[in-house]
């Protein structure tokens, strides 16, 4: 596997795309700083950038890598390599180069400014591994999705679906929910709706972590409520690697019975 | 060196390998031929293994495959595709393969014959349909094993790389090895198979030497044979 995962990775590393995705980060992060001039206001205007673009960026780039080297898995299959073996190496190394260009194109900027003679650096160190968690998870998804479906606008459609519900649709619904029950306790409900999108989960987590209890919402609040700072942190965690291992594993048990 | 028994794949409700039995001797060049859709290349995938057979077996000199990787050290496969992870080298490319298998090789004469010397150092995006190919054959004949396997080899090669596959594929016999190929080009049949086997509709329609085939069919020429076989099918 570790074969599959070093070459796949330097074939991402170099490519265009890893560099503007690099780009667009540390571009953003930059003028960030530069414009509001406060370290932990500019790390939440990143955090928004960061929660709804990670996922979006490991989607579309899971679901076109896996397309793309459609061909190359079968000149692999056919070598005497374990098929869990090429799939994982192809996961690990496109997960790690976009998560590499994200670290590098958001970390530098606040480097530079001086995050590392500040109280922030834990808050920027979880919100940086909160963007890690969520390229693993949404490349793991589009995987999966790439997997399943042999029809490439099909498979994008679906992967895009999928980002969309769970970026955007959801916290609709969410909402709605809220409104339509509020004369009813709740407060579990919502607690539950939470830990089942990755998304809202990574925002809940760097949102305790920096200890705003303004931005926290609805659901960071019942959150906090229901588990206090430090247990709250730990369990999104904790949902946040569930959330990683399982369309990484759903990944691996199609490709396994798949036919090329 | 390979044995088949009732082996049977459908993609969905489409039935492409109909119970096929088989048995391919060592030391021989055997063509896979049938028109269209007959099942050649997802018979060839399912011994390598990317095809998953619904039923039947496959031996490998007498081991079952089912669930094996290891078996794959004595294959060598050229696809029918040549495409490869865009950002790599020539180089790369050839040093990964090697990475991947740990045997012995010798590709420099390969490099060599088929004239890619000036592109070791380019990315593989950048080559030509034609040259990955040969990219491709490099890789496939680049190793000493036992079993070589390759789906419509000549596809995208110009005449003199052609000639080159076709000289190589005579010397590796010669050595002893076993070669499988799938292809519609007649000619590269009649120059160089032992054995045909034809396969219409997901089953084996005939298996046996060349002249015989013609014997049985057309005499003039294996075209005509084969054109005479999917006629009395009413099959076109």
């Amino acid at each position: 596997m570790l074969k599959i995962l070093k070459y796949s990775f330097f074939d991402l590393i170099r490519s265009r795309w890893s560099l503007i995705y690099f780009l667009f980060y540390f571009i953003s992060s930059i003028s960030l700083l530069y414009l509001v001039g406060d370290l932990s206001k500019a790390m939440i205007s990143m955090m928004n950038i960061i929660i709804i673009l990670s996922p979006l960026i490991g989607t579309l780039f899971g679901i076109m890598y896996y397309y793309n080297s459609r061909e190359f898995i079968e000149l692999l299959l056919a070598q005497p390599v374990r098929r869990t073996a090429i799939f994982a190496g192809q996961y690990f190394g496109l997960s790690i180069s976009l998560s590499l260009s994200f670290l590098l194109g958001a970390g530098i900027p606040f480097v530079i400014y001086g995050l590392f003679r500040s109280a922030e650096i834990w808050n920027f160190g979880v919100l940086l591994i909160s963007g890690v968690f969520l390229t693993f998870i949404f490349t793991g998804f589009s995987f999966m999705i790439a997997v399943r479906n042999e029809n490439r606008i099909k498979g994008f459609g679906i992967a895009i679906l999928v980002w969309l519900f769970l970026a955007v649709i959801y916290d609709g619904l969410f909402l709605l929910s809220l409104i339509i029950f509020q004369d009813y306790p709740i407060e579990k409900l919502a607690l539950v709706l939470t830990v089942f999108n990755p998304i809202d989960l990574s925002r809940i987590l760097v949102i305790l972590k920096m200890d705003i209890s303004a931005l926290l919402g609805y659901t960071g609040a019942v959150f906090n409520k229901f588990f206090g700072t430090q247990a709250g942190m730990l369990l999104s965690l904790f949902m946040l690697t569930i959330w990683t291992v399982f369309p990484a594993l759903g990944f691996l048990y199609f490709a396994r019975k798949k036919d090329f | 060196m390979i044995t088949i028994h009732g082996l049977k794949k459908a993609f969905n409700s489409n039935e492409v390998l109909k119970g096929i039995e088989l048995e391919i001797t060592a030391g021989k060049i055997t063509a896979i031929l049938g028109p269209n859709g007959s099942g050649k290349t997802t018979l060839i995938k399912s011994i390598l293994g990317m095809v998953i057979p619904d039923e039947g077996d496959i031996l490998i000199r007498q081991k079952n495959i089912k669930n094996q990787w290891n078996y794959r050290n004595e294959i060598s496969y050229l696809p029918q595709i040549a495409r490869f992870p865009e950002n790599l080298r020539v180089t790369e490319l050839i040093s990964m393969i090697k990475d991947l298998r740990a045997e012995s090789t010798d590709e420099s004469h390969l490099i060599e014959i088929f004239g890619l010397e000036e592109y070791l150092e380019k990315k593989l995006r950048n080559l030509s349909g034609g040259t990955r190919q040969k990219v491709n054959v490099v890789l496939a004949f680049m190793y000493d094993s036992p079993l070589i396997i390759m789906d419509e080899p000549t596809a995208g090669l110009d005449p003199v790389a052609l000639l080159h596959l076709k000289a190589l594929i005579i010397s590796e016999q010669a050595k002893g090895k076993t070669l499988l190929f799938t292809t519609h080009i007649m000619g590269l049949v009649e120059e160089l198979a032992d054995e045909i086997i034809f396969l219409l509709e997901g089953k084996i329609y005939f298996k046996g030497e060349l002249e015989e085939m013609k014997s049985k069919y057309d005499p003039a020429s294996l075209e005509k044979s084969i054109a005479m076989i999917l006629e009395k099918e009413d099959y076109a």
